[in-house]
């Protein structure tokens, strides 16, 4: 990373309003805060239909305090394109334009027009927040639910299919700058965008994103969980700078080092409840393979 | 018929505090800092505030002693779970309003 | 300046001179050549407009609806499953109050694939708070595109051009290029009361509740109902601003006229054909036969659909004998969409004329001549019952 924020460098300038309609103990309030801030003033966002939809306010009044267009859920994409040809024809270019959306928004319905984007080279931040389901209507299965997980369409055996690797497929866009980041290390995350910000084209960003509602822990663990996600080796921050890999912070660390075991993260959650033990030591060899490849690096 | 005579209904939003209400209701239990052991009041420098990096809500302030606004703060716990010195305390809401009587 | 052109290059022109600064589009027979002149206009730096190939329709009215939330001027062209694929977008531009300009180049619906034309498409989309306009001929379409920037932003409501797959979008036919000049004249510059700018932050379309709701300011704010109140109001408001457009229209470029309805030796007429697009002009000849027969017909080709002009409709068909209503749609286990909204329209007019529906062309079966003239004098000469069942033209099996 180019630049380390510290807190005390951070802008104590907020750009959400506080009373809004989110959870306590949101992890998407956490890095829909610490983004805005990296974002900016100078910023128009693009939110289709998700938690965010609620936190930001029923009318008449906004939580955020950016101009934000609302749009269909298929649609997030296509919409900052709207936006951004809107300011090119009208010379107000330099204005930021950012997409949040929620994985399903992403991965799912969103995924067609974000692909399209992509290719048509649009000078975007796409940012996911990722928590791993369907949360605003109630917990049902995403494409990045990971595997064995309860959700309320997966009420009994849990999902059984994986995770999809969202920034994977848009590191196969070829863009200038995809990273992974969490709500639990807001600083990290804040540089990644502030990072993403210098690049021209599309910029995606992934956040994983605890949700004590629909992964079952008590808000109070919000942002320890979100790390132990990280710790355990299950979620890696990275950032893939035109095609060079790296990874960061708090997961570069874990380089070499003992990681804590991924029952760590799974028994803090009631969502993980019916994973086997098989299916857990197969994650657990998965993890530790992908972090030997690491180490080769 | 004049252009302005149209369109004069639109979901248009304005940003202001409170959508929710005042969500201090929310809350069950209240944080509340020990002065003694939080590391910017007791050394009286700029330090640490995870308590604001983390705060969902943005209720904390990044000053010395940092304060909670308790008209919104819902009462997540997480500034206490991430309170390095364990400064701050969840005291239940019931007890707190008791006492105030 | 006269020109032998397409329909589509007629509206490709209307739109570039109309100065739209922002065109999002997806390829869909028989739309395609309209937007491959528009990526040309733009390519070659004739048209000064982002031209965004987008990966499909609905991302097309997507982009449209971001860019003139942001405060451009934009257009889409569509057809057939392309239109489908936009239900939602249509809405949503409609709801959300914002001027898009889209030409629906009319194609019959799959399943099965057909790529002719008939109106299932844009008639589908009747409901959704769009004006809807048909034309008739290549004239018609570029002046209607220009005029219906025009009117999009005058009332803030998207508007559909409509016309007829391949019967207009690639027949050659000669028509005058308006002056460039006078159309800046006649359509001012995009001036919306609010674009997204972060210098005046506001949300737009957020969630709205069933009940109003106090503003930060301490005013009542609409509810959802209001809102969608104010939207079909303000369609109905609309019928004066069409008339008023297409006299400001027709006083710049010296043509123009019946905004709402079309009519064809309809002063005398004792039976009247009703129909939307250039099927009107087909008509022509039909009516100019049944005359030399001594049947007093003539023909009403509806210009606006939507908001439907009920006054026009009942000034011209209340008092006559019988109406009879050709649709290349229909309302699938009733009747012709079109039928139904003229039988209710003339529900309170003094004098009712009798009835019928004829159903036709549907995925371009050829609407033979003949065949239209058979089927409007069996109406006219009470060979056929007039009644709400719709009849077939020109099925074969």
């Amino acid at each position: 990373m180019a630049t380390k924020t510290t807190i005390l460098d951070l802008p104590e300038d907020e750009l959400v309003h506080p009373g809004n309609r989110a959870c306590a103990g949101c992890g998407l309030s956490i890095n829909y805060r610490i983004g805005l801030k990296a974002l900016g003033r100078d910023t128009i966002l693009v939110v289709p239909p998700s938690c965010l939809t609620v936190l930001q306010g029923l009318y008449p009044i906004a939580t955020t305090q950016l101009p934000c267009l609302n749009v269909t859920f298929a649609s997030t994409a296509a919409a900052a394109t709207g936006v951004l040809a809107a300011l090119k024809a009208q010379g107000r270019d330099k204005t930021i334009v950012a997409a949040w959306a929620g994985d399903g928004g992403t991965a799912d319905i969103g995924l067609q027009a974000l692909s399209g984007a992509c290719e048509r080279d649009e000078n975007l931040i796409f940012i996911c927040y990722d928590n791993e389901a369907y949360m605003n209507t109630g917990v049902q299965r995403s494409g990045t639910t990971p595997q064995g997980v309860i959700t309320t369409t997966t009420p009994i055996k849990g999902k059984l299919q994986k995770k999809k690797d969202v920034t994977a497929i848009m590191a196969a866009h070829r863009l200038s700058y995809v990273a992974t980041a969490s709500a639990s290390f807001p600083l990290d995350l804040y540089d990644k965008i502030i990072k993403a910000k210098t690049f021209s084209g599309p910029k995606y960003i992934h956040i994983h994103t605890p949700c004590p509602a629909g992964w079952g822990f008590d808000p109070r663990y919000s942002v320890k969980i979100g790390r132990l996600a990280v710790e355990t080796g299950l979620y890696d921050l990275y950032e893939i700078e035109y095609s060079k890999w790296q990874l960061t912070g708090p997961s570069k660390k874990l380089i070499g080092k003992k990681r804590r075991p991924v029952t760590d993260y799974f028994n803090t959650q009631t969502r993980f409840k019916a994973m086997s033990r098989e299916l857990i030591a197969g994650v657990q060899k998965e993890i530790d393979a992908k972090w030997e490849g690491y180490a080769d690096t | 018929m004049r252009k302005n005579d149209f369109g004069s209904k639109k979901s248009h939003s304005e940003p202001g505090p409170g959508d929710g209400g005042k969500t201090g209701s929310w809350r069950v239990v209240r944080p509340v800092i020990d002065l003694k052991k939080c590391i910017p009041a007791k050394t009286n420098k700029m330090a640490c505030f995870a308590c604001w990096l983390f705060c969902p809500d943005g209720v904390v302030t990044r000053t010395i002693p940092p304060e909670i606004d308790y008209e919104y703060c819902k009462g997540c716990e997480i500034c206490a779970e991430e309170c390095p010195v364990d400064a701050i305390s969840m005291i239940v809401e019931t007890t707190l309003i008791k006492e105030e009587k | 300046m006269h020109i032998i052109e397409s329909g589509n290059v007629a509206a490709a022109m209307g739109v570039k001179l109309a100065r739209t600064q922002v065109v999002a589009a997806y390829p869909i027979t028989p739309q395609t050549p309209l937007t491959e002149k528009l990526s040309e206009f733009v390519d070659s730096g004739e048209m000064e407009a982002q031209y965004i190939p987008v990966e499909s329709e609905h991302s097309a009215l997507s982009v449209c609806i971001a860019a003139s939330s942001t405060g451009s001027r934009t257009f889409t062209a569509t057809s057939a499953n392309g239109l489908l694929y936009m239900h939602e977008q249509i809405h949503w531009a409609a709801g959300a109050r914002l001027p898009i300009v889209m030409c629906v180049v009319n194609r019959g619906v799959g399943a099965p694939w057909t790529v002719w034309n008939d109106h299932q498409d844009s008639i589908s989309q009747r409901d959704t708070g769009w004006i809807q306009l048909y034309v008739c001929d290549h004239q018609q379409i570029i002046d209607t595109v220009i005029k219906a920037f025009y009117l999009a932003e005058f009332v803030s409501i998207p508007v559909m051009v409509c016309y007829d797959g391949y019967l207009l979008s690639h027949t050659y036919m000669p028509f005058d290029i308006p002056d460039p000049a006078q159309v800046d004249k006649f359509l001012p510059p995009f001036t919306p009361e609010y674009m997204l700018d972060p210098a005046r932050p506001k949300n737009l379309n957020t969630v709205t509740l069933p009940d109003t709701r106090t503003d930060i300011h301490g005013n009542t704010a609409p509810g959802y109902m209001e809102i969608r109140h104010n939207l079909h109001s303000d369609l109905r408001s609309t019928l004066t601003v069409v008339e008023e457009i297409d006299q400001k229209f027709q006083a710049v470029f010296n043509r123009g006229g019946n905004p709402y309805v079309e009519k064809y030796k309809c002063n005398d007429a004792e039976f009247i054909a009703v129909c939307l697009g250039s099927l009107s002009y087909q008509l022509r000849d039909v009516i100019d036969a049944l005359r030399e027969e001594g049947i007093k017909v003539g023909v009403l080709g509806l210009r606006l659909y939507r908001p439907f002009p009920h006054h026009a409709v009942i000034e011209a068909l209340s008092g006559t004998k019988g109406v009879i209503v050709f649709e290349k749609a229909l309302s699938y286990g009733n009747q012709g969409a079109l039928f139904g909204d003229i039988k209710s329209a003339l529900y309170n007019a003094d004098r009712r004329p009798k009835i019928h529906n004829y159903i036709l062309g549907l995925g371009g079966r050829e609407i033979k001549t003949q065949d239209l003239l058979d089927a409007l004098r069996n109406s006219c000469t009470d060979k056929e019952k007039m009644n709400n069942t719709p009849k077939w033209v020109g099925l074969k099996l």
